[in-house]
């Protein structure tokens, strides 16, 4: 097995074992169990039933919690491991600094991808079994969507990680960092637009570079292809990109932007000190 | 076989390593010897590739900076403080051995030779070990291999006196294809393991000094010590040295490593009012 792989398997066992990832895996499979438990497979919202109405609102929640928690999950444990001298060991063993930092990477994305798609795929597995309609199309698209927010963050947290030379200094820039995006939502940006203090241009840009906007859109013109809830936005993007261009770049720019931020975590940490 | 040129290193304003110039030999056995902050850690840190620093370093040719995996592929190491692992046993001992492309079984041979119960541990957490047992797993995992620059930290610190003793046997089949690095914050620690001192203090080394290294690795002293009066707290500091009372308790006979006999002699010398005879004979 060449190191990447090697690396990759020792980073996801080291996960698995991880207290973090019990309860990013408690949250995730709570949450769809929780969904079924109200029943929400057998209401009517806006015209959504069965398993759409669950797929959504899984979505929904999964984007309010699966960046903070990746971002603060990884710098804590990839600083940490840092800090608590699990670097100083392994970096000691004859692996390549690029096997090393894309193998963790690999075993990281698993570990962060795979609960919260397992916990749709036992959804959809279930719905089966007891008859309630699944919708393909939407399944796979959102497992689409879960890939590149799961890329997207994990990639801003390798470069966080790397940048912050410690524990704390990581978590902090975490924190702020999903602020950030989340002040630049779509609310805040109309509040702002409202008071005249940015043009509507710039205020579609912001939300077209926010990754968590991009999401959030992304999922809502599955069942609003025409984006009518987002008001003259929707004009402006669907303009930009159709409905089947933006669906695209709700996948495509995410995950390129995660892995340039890797990218750039790389190139940081092997050109300084490693330790 | 190993160069330092001009090395220095900083963190932010703090000069840590100042103007490191040091050549080693195969077969050299070093005292790395200095207080804390002496440079210590920071030096074997620029020769594990780890650090980003001013000046050069080669091993045999190479820089470990810039040949990662074949430079670290001829070094084992074992660090102060064991890594918090949270994966099996196995798992770290198949990892290592994948990328050092040794045998796991030669890992496990060690382990076993040096007291540790390798296949009842396999499956058990690294981290959920005592700290005995860590260090010979790290040991065995660093001797497990045909590497031949060894760099320990204060190796034997956790060790029992019988493992100590296997620990020196295991040094000493080293001897002739191998260069060691020991590192300590005291001398008298790894005096008896060493045919050279270095000593750093304020990033610089202060000495640099050959010793005669008389007691071999492989020695073994008889020893004989006879009490005034039986004493169980004498009893229980001898635990793990191997040496065995008479019936009376009074009379302790049994062998010790040579390296270690400065360390035996720091522990009996705490019961020095008691003690009516010592001796000590190479056997």
């Amino acid at each position: 097995m060449n190191q990447l792989l090697l690396t990759a398997k020792l980073d996801l066992v080291e996960s698995l074992r991880a207290r973090w990832f019990q309860i990013y895996t408690l949250v995730f499979g709570g949450i769809v169990a929780l969904l079924f438990v109200f029943g929400l497979t057998e209401s009517r919202v806006l015209g959504f039933i069965g398993l759409s109405r669950l797929l959504v609102t899984y979505i929904q929640l999964t984007m309010a919690i699966l960046p903070i928690f990746v971002l603060i999950t990884t710098v804590r444990s990839v600083a940490g491991d840092r800090e608590a001298g699990v670097f100083e060991y392994l970096l000691s063993l004859p692996v390549g600094l690029q096997a090393w930092f894309w193998g963790k990477f690999l075993g990281r994305y698993v570990a962060v991808f795979a609960p919260v798609f397992l916990a749709m795929l036992g959804a959809v597995i279930w719905a089966t079994i007891v008859n309630i309609e699944v919708p393909w199309s939407m399944f796979v698209y959102y497992t689409g969507l879960l890939a590149a927010m799961g890329l997207c963050f994990l990639g801003i947290g390798m470069l966080i990680s790397v940048v912050a030379r410690s524990t704390d200094m990581a978590q902090g820039s975490a924190f702020m960092v999903w602020l950030v995006l989340l002040l630049f939502l779509d609310l805040i940006l109309l509040g702002v637009m409202i008071q005249e203090r940015v043009t509507p241009e710039v205020a579609v840009t912001l939300a077209l570079v926010n990754p968590l906007q991009v999401f959030r859109t992304a999922a809502l013109a599955m069942f609003d292809p025409q984006l009518i809830v987002l008001g003259p936005s929707a004009y402006v993007i669907l303009d930009l990109f159709g409905a089947d261009g933006f669906r695209l770049f709700a996948l495509v720019y995410p995950a390129l932007l995660g892995i340039l931020s890797a990218a750039a975590g790389y190139l940081l940490f092997k050109r300084g000190d490693l330790l | 076989m190993i160069q330092f040129k001009n090395i220095g290193k900083t963190f932010r304003r703090a000069q840590v390593l100042n103007g490191i110039d040091l050549d080693i030999q195969l077969g050299e056995r070093i005292a790395l010897i200095g207080s804390n902050g002496a440079g210590k850690t920071t030096l074997i840190r620029c020769l594990l590739g780890e650090y980003d620093h001013q000046g050069e370093i080669s091993i045999d040719g190479l820089d470990p900076r810039k040949h990662r995996t074949e430079v670290l592929g001829k070094i084992g190491f074992v660090p102060q403080l064991p890594p918090p692992l949270k994966m099996p046993v196995g798992q770290l001992i198949d990892f290592s051995a994948a990328l050092c492309k040794t045998d796991p079984q030669r890992i496990h041979a060690i382990g076993k030779r040096l007291g540790l119960d390798v296949d009842g541990i396999l499956s058990r957490q690294f981290v959920r070990l005592s700290g005995g047992m860590k260090q010979k797993l790290l040991i065995a995992i660093a001797l497990g291999r045909d590497a031949k620059l060894l760099i320990m930290d204060e190796p034997a610190a956790n060790l029992d006196p019988e493992a100590r003793k296997i620990f020196f046997d295991l040094l000493a089949e080293r001897l002739n294809d191998a260069t060691m690095i020991i590192s300590s914050h005291r001398l008298d620690e790894v005096s008896s393991l060493v045919n050279r001192v270095i000593e750093m203090d304020m990033g610089k080394i202060v000495i640099d000094d050959r010793v005669a290294d008389d007691a071999t690795l492989t020695d073994r002293l008889s020893c004989r010590i006879v009490l005034k009066r039986p004493e169980p707290a004498f009893a229980k500091a001898l635990d793990g040295w191997n040496l065995t009372p008479d019936a009376t308790q009074t009379t302790w006979t049994g062998d010790i490593a040579g390296p270690d006999r400065l360390r035996f002699l720091g522990i009996v010398s705490r019961y020095t009012a008691l003690i009516a005879d010592l001796s000590l004979s190479e056997a």
